[in-house]
């Protein structure tokens, strides 16, 4: 699987494209595509900015792809996680998973975005009408990622 | 040894990164932590509670009481919100 962590945009079709190419033998492709939200409980959020750690970014996304991989039997697939300054609306992570079945890449998937929220080393923060403050880790995220035994 | 902050840590400190000679006293985590929050109020609020401090030493990630050599860089960061 592919790994890439860039400031700039991604376009889906295009990634998937590359992924595919002349290929016959793919059954199923899942995509997940996070997106930054305008709003944040009652806040409104007026920009998002993404920190993350160089190297081990990648590192990490790398080695939970590779679980992924182990798990399920998948035909390829790609995970960009952007980092900067990003604008309510604007794309943030993209999943793109093939599999010959639905189910694999369905669950390859949500496994792979579960993961990543709490072992690839990026950092929100959200720029508010009520000033900027660091995103707080969710327990709820940690379960989810938990949930997921080894 | 390099040092590495990310984050809320960064802003607190005030500097993303540093070299330091690892002290005598120094032989894993917790205890650089312990010698970090005496070098003054910046670090003392960076490291003031542990619940929400993730380490990560040589790019891997480790617990408090994981042993230090001189040669490791060392990244102090709170928990992650990417995704």
């Amino acid at each position: 699987m592919k790994v890439r962590v860039q400031q700039q945009n991604f376009n889906i079709a295009a990634e998937i494209k590359e992924l595919c190419g002349n290929r016959t033998d793919i059954g199923a492709i899942v995509t997940f595509t996070g997106l930054v939200r305008d709003f944040h409980g009652e806040n409104k959020i007026q920009k998002m900015t993404l920190e993350h750690f160089p190297g081990m970014a990648e590192k990490q996304l790398g080695n939970i792809c590779q679980a992924a991989d182990k798990r399920w039997p998948l035909q390829g697939g790609t995970v960009i996680h952007r980092y900067g300054s990003l604008l309510p609306g604007e794309q943030i992570v993209l999943v793109v998973i093939l599999s010959a079945h639905r189910e694999a890449a369905f669950e390859a998937a949500a496994f792979i975005m579960d993961r990543l929220k709490t072992d690839a080393p990026f950092w929100k923060k959200e720029q508010t009408s009520h000033g900027a403050h660091w995103v707080e880790a969710k327990d709820a995220d940690i379960k989810k990622s938990q949930n997921w035994k080894e | 040894m390099e040092l590495l902050y990310f984050a809320r840590i960064r802003e607190d400190i005030g500097h993303s990164s540093e070299i330091i000679s690892l002290p005598e006293n120094v032989s894993n985590v917790e205890s650089l932590i312990g010698f970090l929050r005496q070098k003054g109020q910046n670090y003392q609020t960076a490291f003031e509670n542990e619940i929400i401090i993730r380490v990560a030493v040589n790019q891997a990630y480790v617990k408090f009481d994981h042993p230090l050599e001189d040669k490791d860089e060392v990244a102090f960061f709170p928990p992650m919100t990417g995704g």
